[in-house]
């Protein structure tokens, strides 16, 4: 579920309201957007794919973090590398190539499939 | 507002008044079978309004997922024998002719997609690679064309009935704009191309939830038929700790008991001892060590989504075992849905179109899951389809009447009624619907005893609390909650008129395939819930 908004990164853009599928953000006039509605998120991490400046982190808990977690503390992220993954997977963002460049899943049926049958037989 | 908001808006005020639209298409759902269908009505000339219940471009199970598409080249005896191996696996409820009909669009439009720009990969003979589509990437392209192609969005607004006119043409539907303090917005329209999605309950699985059956119930409030609705009991495999359902995955599995012993339930085929353990209450754990480890990086960049979740979590998948449980996806990866009656996947209602996961997919999938290539490729071409049928509707017919009816929104059954007087609160019937629907040993291994059980439970609120549901304050969340109630009605009915167990249809009291039920059932109705046999599949076909 969604955790963080970050207050330094966020350009109040408000991308992350209007992109979300389960309506989770609601617009601040002059502020961040907030996290209105934790409960509805599904954790399909579209916010992050879709937040231009990293600012936004999507545990992957189906259940909202508990208190005190990392998943919760924004420098503990970041210096994880943990804002903006998805972005770099999926290459969105200035100067990326899209990662569906790199996508093998039509060669991997094949691949799976050959390795399989040698295992099993 | 953002300026891109408004774009997708197009000429929609912003103001908490009621937006009235008039169109010749109105598509309902932004996932990809109503991209497709909205691009193919606005190829033909038509005006074309599509609204969505969240936003064009991350909505709907493909974009948080992805496809892998059912994509067979015309090249000798191919397709025919893609064909044949479609009709068996499942079970033989497809037909033939849109089998057929089914692989040469999806080939077709997938040429579209290239042409307009998806970064598709390369193979080392440096052919293109095009059968599989990152969500992503996919649904940001489709938002993109159907801007392009004029079509009018309304994000965040979901729709909540169809409007009548005086022949019981669908000519319309009403909605609110969640995100404006739920004003209503009308659209009046030639036809209306359906395309909400399947029905996964809210439970979780990855990018399902806001498919919750809306269409559905729409339609069925109509009178529209359903069919294939026992087909409904899929679950995907995800990690203890979240609900990311990627399946593909999983035929790299070994699976773990609580002693950390191998279970005998390697890969896709371990599924059943993995969910009977499950169900026994026992935990499974998993690990992909049967991945080769020259193909681990290849995995990666192919399915980072399935990856995603579990480097947040620190765990390798590769290496270390992970607590799994199996997350129900309904009939989002099941196939059961409003029954297509033409070509132009016509619902029983004139005027009204499905495509994508609200219809019915057994024409082309049998009783075999809808996940691993099915569901993608029949978006594509359902859409396709409906949009192209809706228009040429709509073209027929010229100008819709002024005159129409909205269903009575008062009437018991239907739920959130405008007045939003009800004190049930929409949470509690979401509750009561899960725990009929969710539990494996309720949803995956039905008996007679079992089904009996829950569609008394479940009639129960449909008479009692459905009509008292609270719209107040979130009139769409109260119509999702009576669309949820009166889908696991016609999925548990029609599960009754199964008495045998057919691929994904499992019903542990007749656990073997009866030939005499070598046909499809059709359900539906409201307050009432009934069933009947399909005219039989062709002879040809059982023969073959």
């Amino acid at each position: 579920m969604i955790e963080l908004v970050s207050p330094s990164r966020c350009i109040d853009c408000n991308k992350c309201v209007e992109v979300c599928p389960t309506n989770v953000f609601d617009e601040v006039p002059g502020g961040h957007p907030v996290i209105a509605r934790q409960q509805d998120c599904q954790t399909c991490f579209m916010c992050e794919a879709h937040c231009p400046v990293d600012a936004l982190f999507v545990a992957p808990l189906a259940e909202p973090a508990p208190e005190g977690s990392a998943y919760r503390d924004e420098d503990a992220l970041a210096a994880a590398g943990r804002l903006g993954e998805y972005r770099e997977w999926i290459g969105w963002g200035k100067g990326r190539r899209p990662g569906s460049l790199r996508d093998r899943n039509g060669e991997l049926t094949e691949l799976a499939s050959a390795h399989l049958t040698q295992r099993f037989q | 507002m953002s300026r891109r908001r408004a774009t997708a808006l197009g000429g929609v005020g912003t103001g908490g008044g009621s937006d009235a639209l008039d169109a010749d298409v109105l598509v309902l759902g932004g996932g990809p079978a109503g991209t497709w269908a909205a691009l193919a009505a606005a190829t033909t000339g038509a005006r074309v309004v599509l609204a969505d219940k969240g936003f064009v471009g991350t909505s709907g199970a493909a974009a948080a997922g992805g496809n892998n598409l059912w994509y067979v080249p015309d090249e000798g005896d191919r397709r025919e024998r893609a064909v044949r191996a479609r009709e068996e696996r499942g079970a033989h409820l497809t037909d033939r002719t849109w089998l057929r009909r089914l692989v040469a669009e999806t080939w077709d439009r997938v040429g579209d997609l290239e042409a307009w720009g998806y970064p598709y990969p390369t193979d080392a003979a440096g052919r293109l690679r095009r059968s599989s589509l990152q969500g992503p990437e996919y649904m940001r392209l489709m938002r993109r064309q159907v801007l392009r192609a004029g079509v009018t969005v309304l994000d965040q607004s979901p729709a909540q009935r169809l409007v009548q006119d005086a022949d019981g043409v669908v000519v319309g539907a009403t909605g609110v704009h969640r995100q404006r303090g739920n004003a209503p917005w009308t659209v009046r329209a030639g036809a209306v191309v359906l395309a909400t999605g399947g029905c996964a309950f809210l439970s979780g699985a990855l990018g399902c939830n806001p498919d919750t059956g809306d269409g559905h119930l729409m339609a069925a409030e109509l009178g529209a038929e359903l069919s294939g609705m026992e087909f409904s009991s899929v679950y995907g495999m995800a990690p203890a700790f979240g609900a990311q359902t990627k399946g593909r995955m999983y035929q790299f599995a070994t699976y773990y008991d609580g002693d950390r012993n191998p279970v005998d339930a390697a890969g896709f085929s371990g599924r059943e001892v993995v969910a009977r353990t499950l169900a026994a209450g026992s935990p499974v754990y998993a690990r992909l060590d049967l991945a080769p480890p020259a193909l681990r990086e290849a995995l990666r960049w192919s399915q980072p989504n399935f990856f995603l979740p579990y480097d947040k979590a620190g765990i390798d998948v590769f290496t270390d075992l992970f607590e799994v449980r199996l997350v129900l996806e309904g009939t989002v990866r099941g196939t059961g849905g409003l029954a297509v009656v033409g070509d132009g996947c016509e619902t029983t209602v004139p005027g009204l179109y499905a495509a994508g996961d609200v219809a019915s997919r057994e024409l082309v999938t049998g009783a075999v899951s809808g996940g691993g290539s099915h569901n993608g490729a029949w978006a594509i071409s359902s859409g396709t389809w409906a949009g192209t049928a809706a228009a040429s509707f709509a073209r027929r017919r010229g100008p819709a009447p002024r005159a129409t009816t909205v269903p009575d929104e008062g009437r018991a059954g239907t739920g959130g009624s405008s007045s939003g007087r009800g004190t049930t609160v929409p949470r509690e019937v979401v509750r009561d619907v899960q725990a009929e629907v969710i539990p494996l040993e309720r949803n995956l291994f039905r008996t007679e005893h079992g089904l009996r059980g829950s569609l008394a439970r479940l009639d129960a609120p449909w008479a009692d609390a459905v009509p008292d549901l609270d719209a107040s304050a979130e009139p769409a969340k109260a119509r999702e909650a009576a669309a949820m109630v009166a889908h696991a009605r016609w999925m548990y009915r029609a599960a009754l008129a199964r008495p045998e167990s057919r691929v994904i249809h499992r019903r542990d009291d007749h656990p073997d395939l009866d030939e005499r039920l070598t046909h499809r059932i059709r359900v539906g109705g409201l307050d009432e819930v009934w069933t009947r046999p399909e005219v039989p599949v062709r002879e040809e076909e059982r023969a073959s």
